[in-house]
């Protein structure tokens, strides 16, 4: 629909998606900065073993690069329903959807897993400095991408109830924002976390 | 069930903190009695605790601003009162209670003072000044209020059941960690400052977008108002400036709650980390108060002086590059950590360079002055003692900003007289002009000028009579936040200090007096017009107080000024053909239920009553899925309402219009 054919309500509503799409970079790069801190002091951190293990001991490259595998992909099959969601696919945008939400759960699964045996080697946070600077990066990647699958949840139970109107269109497009961001926060992760400490 | 939260956590180990507690519960019971003798609690909620309005939400903002004013410079005046009495003995107050006192007063008035006081200015002027009917994100706006309420409310429960930090407003570990703080007071201090700070964050979100976005036809960014763009930059670094103290603050959290080794001493802990941390927000903090009220300052110099602002470009450079720098000079705070010589410097040499673009701006404001027509309102008068007393601060800002030279001044009384300098006058003069200078605008009558003049040379003298012994005290060697000493050589400055203290007693004084007054008054300074100053900015153009759509017809603008610009026309008061429907964001509980609950949450983490924390959080969770998914969030007001309001209004105008 051109600009000229829109009545005063409907530009109106286009002006506030818009605004909303620009509030919700702010916030994911208000987020990044949050990341970027938590990277820095992983960094600063990594010495501070006080004796206990370091990520040579504990890191599972296969694991990691499973995760990485999972996650990418599932910023893939996002990819695809959005593209669901212009050409007004219901179905398709809810199979997408579900197929996101399988793959982000398999990533969580594996990250718990990988943390549950760290504890249970007496790896925890509490262990050192080090250990509680990995467990509070990783984890806090992990809360995003659980808080992500509840959104993607939400947003199917609306794409089914309410169809893909254009509130819900514009939900869609911002959760897509911050699954690909958590995406790219997680190649940060495995770029600073996983592969210096086993190389 | 009640977690470490026990009998013994009321303050009766102190008759002076069982008084304190009484006075914080009496004056809520006192509001409590009051609203319900007026039958006001229906009215309250509908219209304001629900409200979404920008102006309500400001107001909000400004009411709870000025009750934590007040309880930050009892504070201030206790400690003042101590030092002056404490050489050789122990004063009146015992080292854990002053130590609470001293951190308390930092923390409120720099989260609970000065945020709520800025925060609410921008939301009531900034969308009246571009020219739109509210902000980008109404509900949004709502949460942030009620968060910021919620940190406050957090300060004040501290002075009821248990206690507060001890650690200073900038909690330094490992004295802040568990191992040496293992009671409750520093996790008041660090739920209280995380559940404000997400507010903080998200007003400055919403303030970008609406100004990037909702700006009037015509309004170009260089025809936007100073303290637009003053609030502009100040946003964008509340917007990426408190995700640092989040971090700061959460990590300090799980030191003390999941026993990890952040900033630990053993266990490879690195507490420097926490001072970076603490102080990438902080200095950017220093910079999201002043700013805005150097916005003030400019709006009411050029309206007092009955002239256009002297150089707006470059001000409006200053303002830009002093926010970009400002990312770029918090080590200063820590030069005695033990950085390298080369580090030191180039934060020194930064720290220089940034008083640049300040001292651009002093310019700016006395060339608005020269050669104009006067008007010594006090909110003028705020701005001139401003200008004079904010110099001296930046020069011994300046002095401090020399590695070797701040060795020698570090953690004495002179550094607490140079912040103090710079944030009283920089900061609190500002929003005390804009307070003054808006008042009509939000209320519809004037603040009473006499007692508004008082309350200025009160402040003025007062201010200076308590922080110049303090410098010289720093430069005699007087460590900051001392509960005794045995030097008598210091006692005649503390007691001068003291005098200060209550002659700025005397000034808030008057300022009850003045708003009694005024209110008393308000019949006979009524403002029908909107504009009793000569306004130049698109805020004046508007009735007082503002409809609730602020603006019946989008103004198109063509002006710096476009509201002086329309009256020399005679384009001013002119009355639209016809009238549209107007959509209006509904009212909601949703802000101030997200805001009780987050009160709850911070509450029941610092006594550990686990139960209530996973309540109160599935409480917070449903309220935003709930309200999120609400689509139609706004109702709508008929044209003919509108023409109905806004007859009334050229009613008032009567012969203007």
């Amino acid at each position: 629909m051109s600009v000229a054919h829109m009545s005063e309500h409907e530009r109106e509503e286009a002006e506030t998606r818009e605004q909303r799409a620009l509030g919700f970079w702010l916030y994911l790069m208000g987020d990044a900065v949050i990341f970027a801190l938590l990277f820095a002091t992983y960094a600063i951190m990594i010495p501070g073993t006080a004796g206990g293990p370091t990520g040579k001991d504990l890191f599972d490259l296969n694991n990691a690069a499973l995760e990485t595998v999972l996650l990418l992909v599932s910023s893939t099959t996002f990819g695809f329903a959005s593209l669901s969601v212009r050409t007004g696919n219901r179905s398709a945008v809810i199979g997408w959807l579900a197929v996101t939400f399988l793959l982000g759960a398999g990533f969580v699964f594996l990250e718990v897993r990988e943390f549950a045996g760290m504890i249970a080697k007496g790896a925890g946070p509490d262990r050192s400095g080090f250990l509680s600077a990995f467990f509070t990066l990783v984890g806090t990647h992990g809360v995003h991408v659980t808080m992500g699958l509840l959104w993607i949840l939400i947003l199917s139970a609306q794409v089914m109830l309410k169809g893909l109107t254009a509130p819900v269109a514009s939900r869609l497009y911002r959760l897509g924002l911050f699954w690909h961001f958590l995406d790219i926060a997680w190649v940060g992760i495995f770029s600073i976390v996983y592969l210096p400490g086993l190389l | 069930m009640f977690g470490k939260l026990t009998i013994e956590a009321l303050p009766l180990y102190s008759a002076i903190a069982a008084g304190g507690a009484a006075v914080t519960v009496g004056g809520a019971l006192l509001v409590a009695i009051v609203l319900t003798w007026l039958k006001a609690w229906k009215y309250l909620w509908t219209d304001w605790l629900t409200s979404v309005d920008h102006k309500r939400i400001g107001i909000m903002y400004i009411v709870l601003a000025l009750i934590m004013l007040l309880r930050g410079f009892v504070d201030a005046i206790m400690m003042r009162a101590q030092q002056a009495m404490a050489l050789n003995a122990g004063g009146y107050l015992p080292p854990e209670h002053f130590d609470q006192i001293f951190s308390s007063h930092g923390t409120i008035m720099i989260f609970f003072m000065a945020m709520p006081f800025m925060t609410g200015l921008i939301n009531l002027i900034m969308p009246l000044q571009i020219g739109t009917r509210d902000v980008a994100f109404p509900w949004l706006n709502a949460v942030s209020l009620w968060l910021s309420a919620a940190g406050a409310g957090l300060v004040m429960v501290s002075l009821v059941i248990g206690k507060f930090s001890t650690a200073g407003w900038t909690g330094y570990p490992p004295y802040s960690g568990i191992e040496y703080n293992p009671g409750v007071g520093v996790d008041y201090w660090i739920w209280a400052i995380l559940i404000s700070g997400v507010g903080s964050t998200m007003s400055g979100i919403n303030f970008v977008v609406t100004i990037l976005k909702r700006r009037a036809p015509g309004m170009t960014l260089m025809r936007m108002t100073p303290f637009t763009w003053t609030a502009l930059c100040a946003s964008v670094l509340m917007a990426f400036a408190f995700p640092a103290i989040t971090v700061a603050c959460g990590l300090l959290a799980l030191d003390r709650l999941a026993g990890m080794h952040f900033f630990t001493n053993a266990h490879g802990g690195n507490m420097m980390n926490y001072a970076n941390l603490f102080w990438i927000w902080g200095h950017p903090e220093v910079y999201i108060l002043i700013l805005p009220a150097f916005g003030i300052f400019s709006e009411v110099v050029a309206t007092f002086s009955r002239k256009r602002l002297f150089g707006y470009e470059s001000l409006v450079y200053a303002t830009a590059a002093i926010a970009i720098l400002s990312f770029t000079v918090w080590l200063h705070h820590f030069f005695t950590m033990g950085s390298s010589a080369n580090v030191n410097a180039f934060f020194g040499v930064t720290t220089m360079i940034i008083a640049v673009p300040t001292g651009v701006k002093v310019f700016n404001w006395l060339l608005t002055m020269y050669r104009g027509r006067i008007d010594f309102h006090p909110s003028m008068m705020w701005s001139i003692g401003f200008i004079v007393t904010f110099v001296i601060g930046g020069m011994t800002g300046v002095l401090l900003a020399i590695p070797p030279a701040d060795f020698l001044m570090h953690n004495t009384t002179f550094l607490v007289a140079h912040f103090h300098n710079m944030i009283i006058p920089g900061v609190l003069f500002g929003y005390l002009a804009g307070y003054m200078f808006w008042f009509p605008k939000a209320f519809g009558f004037e603040l009473n000028r006499g007692w508004g003049l008082a309350s200025f040379w009160c402040w003025l003298i007062g201010f200076y009579l308590a922080f110049m012994p303090l410098y010289l005290l720093g430069l005699k060697g007087m460590p900051r936040r001392m509960e005794t000493y045995n030097d008598p050589t210091w006692q005649p400055y503390l007691m001068v200090a003291a005098l200060g203290a209550v002659v700025v007693l005397c000034g808030i004084a008057s300022m009850v007096m003045q708003l009694y007054v005024s209110i008393r008054d308000r019949k006979l300074t009524a403002d029908r017009t909107g504009d009793p100053f000569d306004g130049r900015t698109l805020e004046w153009s508007t009735s007082s107080p503002p409809p609730p759509y602020n603006f019946a017809v989008i103004p198109t603008v063509g002006d710096r000024e476009p509201f002086l610009e329309a009256k020399k026309n005679g384009t001013a008061y002119r009355r639209p053909a016809s009238y549209a429907p107007i959509r209006i964001p509904s009212n909601t509980p949703a802000g101030v239920i997200l805001g009780g609950f987050a009160f709850v949450l911070g509450f029941a983490i610092v006594w550990h009553i686990w139960w209530l924390v996973i309540v109160s959080a599935i409480v917070m969770f449903i309220t935003v899925i709930a309200r999120s998914s609400d689509d139609n969030a706004e109702f709508t007001l008929s044209a003919g309402e509108v023409k109905r309001m806004e007859d009334e209004r050229f009613r008032e105008l009567g012969g203007r219009a």
